[in-house]
């Protein structure tokens, strides 16, 4: 795991830079992507861009609610470049529904918006798994298979490698299912199952479980036992008259 | 016929039910709240990677138990990390030429002399083997540190705490487990503040 890359005397964070050029590519292939759908790529770009800055503010005002007295005694903290100062969760949420209020607002056609991003986000995630490989993020749980590798302390299954190699057959799964048109919003969801399906796989060898409370607990199986009747529901099944653009006359 | 009757509302009744959920937009309500509540489920379920490792082994990363050193300090003694257990730590790896360094160590003084009544203590490694103990000395003097100033003369904890770049901050619980890392620097006093409120609210 090589956090830090060092160029004579500039330390450069890996994992951000894998992140950064995640972005990079992701929008890049939304230019591409995007006129296929009959979207303007600039239209979808300027509203990822709008969303990961409402996304680093949100974060970093959330983070700064949270120790509100501290904050209020130095507010120029706000604009530390900190990253540890921030709400990650937070800050995708607040991310996301910026993105959906200015994507109506601009009235973008949803599915279609959703298809053009499609495989900028499946380049993304591989980029992400990248980001945890140079990290050690997303560690795998101890195990003894010939293929484990020593990490913090233990040697365990290298699910950042699991993560890219799945990420990037996800990618190659858009890319061969972006020439097939079926129907509006097919390709992002053909991605959401992949991507999900890629996490179910991942979660009996990741360090970290779900909690053993509830139903739905340990292990991954039950949990991909709660989610697959919503999911399959959503994308295979009567969710069929949702797909097309306009509500069928009745 | 009582039965043929309750079974023919039930089927109507299971009709009626598919023809409410046919609407497009109640399938999209109805679906859209199970993905929800599943999200939020799985967002309130899941477990930090602390309860999974258990902060048995030790390594520098947030979860695990901080690794124990002994080091001599600055001015004469000793110090051992596992003797400081039951007081939040936070361990600061740092040199004298290091600008970021320079620039973060009086927000440690300060939030130190504001904490260490309420059992904060500072634990500021130099990294003596590329830097030199009169620089260390200097370094303290110059900006008034009051904390003990372990120092690493073979490197032996840079490298068990993986260091790659300076300043390297640890914040430690009272358990010894890591709850933050921070690589590089400066650190203002306020985020110093902010992950040591999280480490003192811990009982």
């Amino acid at each position: 795991m090589f956090p830090i890359l060092q160029l004579g005397p500039l330390a450069l964070r890996l994992p951000g830079l894998f992140l950064l050029m995640g972005v990079w590519v992701g929008t890049a292939l939304i230019d591409w992507e995007a006129p296929r759908r009959k979207v303007s790529g600039a239209a979808l770009n300027n509203l990822v861009f709008y969303g990961l800055i409402a996304g680093i503010v949100g974060a970093r005002l959330v983070y700064a609610l949270r120790y509100l007295s501290i904050y209020a005694d130095d507010p120029l903290s706000l604009f530390s470049l900190n990253p540890s100062t921030l709400a990650p969760t937070e800050g995708i949420l607040i991310g996301l529904i910026v993105v959906l209020v200015l994507g109506q607002r601009r009235h973008l056609p949803f599915w279609a918006a959703l298809d053009a991003l499609a495989p900028g986000l499946a380049a993304f995630s591989a980029f992400l798994g990248l980001a945890h490989l140079s990290s050690g993020d997303a560690f795998g749980a101890p195990t003894s298979v010939p293929w484990a590798i020593e990490l913090w302390g233990a040697t365990r299954h290298p699910t950042q490698a699991y993560e890219i190699v799945l990420a990037g057959l996800a990618f190659l799964g858009v890319w061969r299912l972006g020439r097939v048109f079926a129907f509006p919003g097919f390709l992002f969801l053909a991605w959401l199952a992949m991507a999900a399906g890629s996490r179910l796989f991942l979660k009996p060898f990741a360090a970290t479980v779900s909690s053993s409370s509830g139903s739905c607990a340990r292990p991954s199986w039950r949990v991909w036992r709660c989610w697959r009747l919503p999911w399959l529901a959503f994308i295979f099944g009567r969710g069929g008259p949702w797909w097309r653009e306009k509500p069928p006359v009745r | 016929m009582k039965s043929a009757a309750g079974g023919s509302r039930q089927f109507s009744d299971g009709r009626a039910t598919l023809a409410w959920i046919s609407d497009p937009r109640r399938w999209f309500a109805v679906t859209s709240l199970v993905v929800l509540l599943g999200l939020v489920w799985t967002l309130r379920s899941s477990v930090a990677a602390s309860a999974t490792t258990g902060g048995l082994t030790p390594s520098p990363r947030v979860g695990f138990a901080a690794p124990d050193f002994t080091l001599e300090l600055l001015g004469g003694g000793q110090v051992s990390l596992s003797e400081l257990r039951g007081k939040p730590v936070i361990v600061n790896l740092w040199a004298s030429w290091c600008p970021p360094c320079r620039a973060e160590m009086p927000a440690l003084q300060q939030v130190y002399e504001a904490n260490h009544s309420r059992g904060l203590e500072i634990l500021a490694v130099n990294t003596t083997y590329q830097d030199t103990e009169a620089g260390a000395a200097q370094f303290v003097r110059e900006f008034g540190l009051t904390f003990p100033i372990p120092l690493d003369r073979s490197g032996v904890v840079s490298r068990t705490y993986l260091l790659r770049a300076l300043p390297t901050t640890f914040f430690i619980d009272r358990d010894g487990i890591i709850r933050k890392v921070v690589l590089g620097g400066p650190m203002s006093e306020t985020t110093i503040q902010t992950a040591v409120e999280d480490l003192l609210r811990e009982d």
